[in-house]
């Protein structure tokens, strides 16, 4: 597919598969389109060209609906509604698609925030926590409707080495216990290397997708000169 | 020709403006039609919060300005009705005002500056922390969730702070014909003769009308806003000159139309 918006292509035949399952880090310098890749992926932009199945299914207008039930989303900035309670920011897609009861939704809620070690705040508004604490929280609303893919847009952006960390250890856990699929926006590599099954890398001068593997063949791949030094923190 | 590429700029940006209104209006109608079939799908506590913050907090601030409205029209009024020893018509001409123009317009001028411009904040910080693209992905319509509460309260408060500034107006014009001694019996009883309940309806629908319209482009102005630095602010002045400005052109649309039918 093409990815851009209308009038700017930001990015020319663009081709990947994941895998269900899969840890899949879309990488590349700052500006070179991977947010710009994720936001067609969640459905925020159509597509300028080409075709894009998330969950088995094309997005389009039409299923769009039922489309949003399979994926989560964490923002960047863990897009946390300011006017709830972490609690009721877990709730909100459950009460509106769940269908189930007031008890059982609550319930779900409480062990979702058990899930990312925040039942502590379960009361509190985002405002009173931490940075690496909503992105927690955003986690666990992505995942309360047992999406099939979740997506993370740059988790470790913005934190410490230590939370940023202890974001990834989080991500593999719920990997391991839930087998969803993940597909991470990152340039960070320490994370990278850490949670990465696969990636694709992308390059805002040949707006192009230049490499497709996983960490450490792309770190120690002879072919590009950009994936290498990328890989190693710019040197040559 | 940068004076002309920056007039056409504003034009477009203005059209555009317009048409996104046009567009949640639409959306908002879509959601109020199905409401009676899902109303669980309303976000009562949401309205509850917009409609405090638009009536209840704003009601000081509303009597003193129709007060003040009052007392002024008052006073310059009787001074020329005066030399023709019939100022006890300040009163006829204050309930008139008042109720058929001044109230509605004012309140919503009021309501523009104050709620307007907070629904275009509120709403245009959601969007740059991204708020408003998680709601979308999670399949929930920012109109829904959003505009509609905050819309209905603006719909809401606008009558009933509407007939605050109107009784203040009058109580302002009562205390300036009372130092011109003006008996209040007299005051009253001509205000009482001028209005009737038509004409106190056609000011509360008036209001509501209006309420509607600051409502909708507020929280379109919200939802346009820009991820810069000055975004939310650019968003926030939007919403009260485009409110005003809706207002302002709805009520002589409405001016003109009442003329003609006589009413």
């Amino acid at each position: 597919m093409d990815a851009g918006y209308p009038g700017a292509v930001i990015l020319k035949d663009v081709s990947f598969e994941v895998k269900r399952g899969e840890i899949f880090v879309l990488l590349g310098g700052s500006g070179c389109g991977k947010s710009t890749i994720m936001k067609h992926m969640i459905g925020l932009n159509p597509v300028l060209a080409g075709d894009l199945t998330v969950a088995g299914e094309r997005w389009t207008a039409k299923n769009r609906a039922a489309l949003c039930r399979k994926i989560g989303v964490m923002y960047q900035s863990g897009a946390l509604f300011g006017s709830m309670t972490c609690l009721e920011n877990v709730l909100l897609p459950l009460e509106e698609f769940s269908g189930l009861k007031r008890r059982a939704r609550e319930e779900k809620a409480r062990s979702l925030l058990a899930d990312v070690e925040l039942l502590d705040a379960a009361h509190k508004m985002p405002s009173e926590i931490s940075g690496g604490m909503r992105k927690r929280v955003a986690i666990a609303r992505a995942m309360a409707l047992d999406p099939e893919v979740v997506f993370l847009d740059e988790p470790s952006a913005g934190l410490d080495p230590i939370t940023s960390s202890s974001l990834d250890d989080l991500v593999l856990r719920l990997r391991s216990e839930r087998n969803m699929t993940f597909i991470v926006v990152s340039h960070e590599l320490p994370s990278i290397f850490k949670i990465a099954d696969r990636c694709a890398m992308f390059d805002k001068a040949r707006r192009a997708m230049i490499a497709l593997g996983t960490p450490d063949g792309l770190r120690n791949s002879p072919g590009d000169e950009f994936v290498r030094r990328f890989f190693n923190r710019g040197e040559k | 020709m940068k004076l002309f590429a920056s007039i056409g700029k504003g034009w477009l940006d203005g059209l555009w403006a317009f048409h996104d209104t046009l567009a949640v209006l639409g959306e908002t109608v879509c959601e109020v039609l199905a409401l009676p079939f899902r109303p669980r799908r309303f976000r009562l506590r949401d309205f509850l919060v917009a409609f405090q913050r638009a009536s209840f907090d704003g009601l000081p601030i509303c009597i003193g300005i129709g007060f003040l409205l009052g007392l002024i029209l008052a006073f310059e009024s009787a001074a020329a009705l005066r030399t023709f020893g019939v100022e006890t018509y300040v009163a006829d001409l204050l309930a008139i005002g008042l109720f058929r123009e001044l109230g509605p317009l004012v309140t919503a001028i009021i309501l523009a500056g104050r709620s307007g411009s907070a629904f275009a904040a509120e709403i245009g910080t959601m969007k740059v922390d991204e708020e408003l693209d998680a709601l979308t992905t999670m399949g929930l319509p920012p109109v829904r969730f959003l505009v509609l509460p905050r819309t209905f309260a603006a719909v809401f408060a606008m009558p009933a702070l509407t007939i605050f500034v109107e009784l203040a107006g009058l109580v302002g014009g009562a205390i300036v014909l009372k130092m011109m001694d003006v008996p209040g019996a007299v005051y009253w009883g001509n205000v009482s003769n001028t209005t009737d309940v038509f004409m106190i309806v056609f000011s509360l629908v008036k209001a509501a009308f209006f309420g509607l319209l600051v409502g909708l482009v507020g929280c379109c102005a919200g939802m346009r806003t820009k991820s810069t630095a000055d975004g939310v602010g650019v968003a926030a002045t939007a919403a009260v000159v485009g409110g005003i400005v809706a207002v302002a052109v709805s009520d002589g649309i409405i001016a003109v139309i009442c003329y003609f039918w006589g009413v």
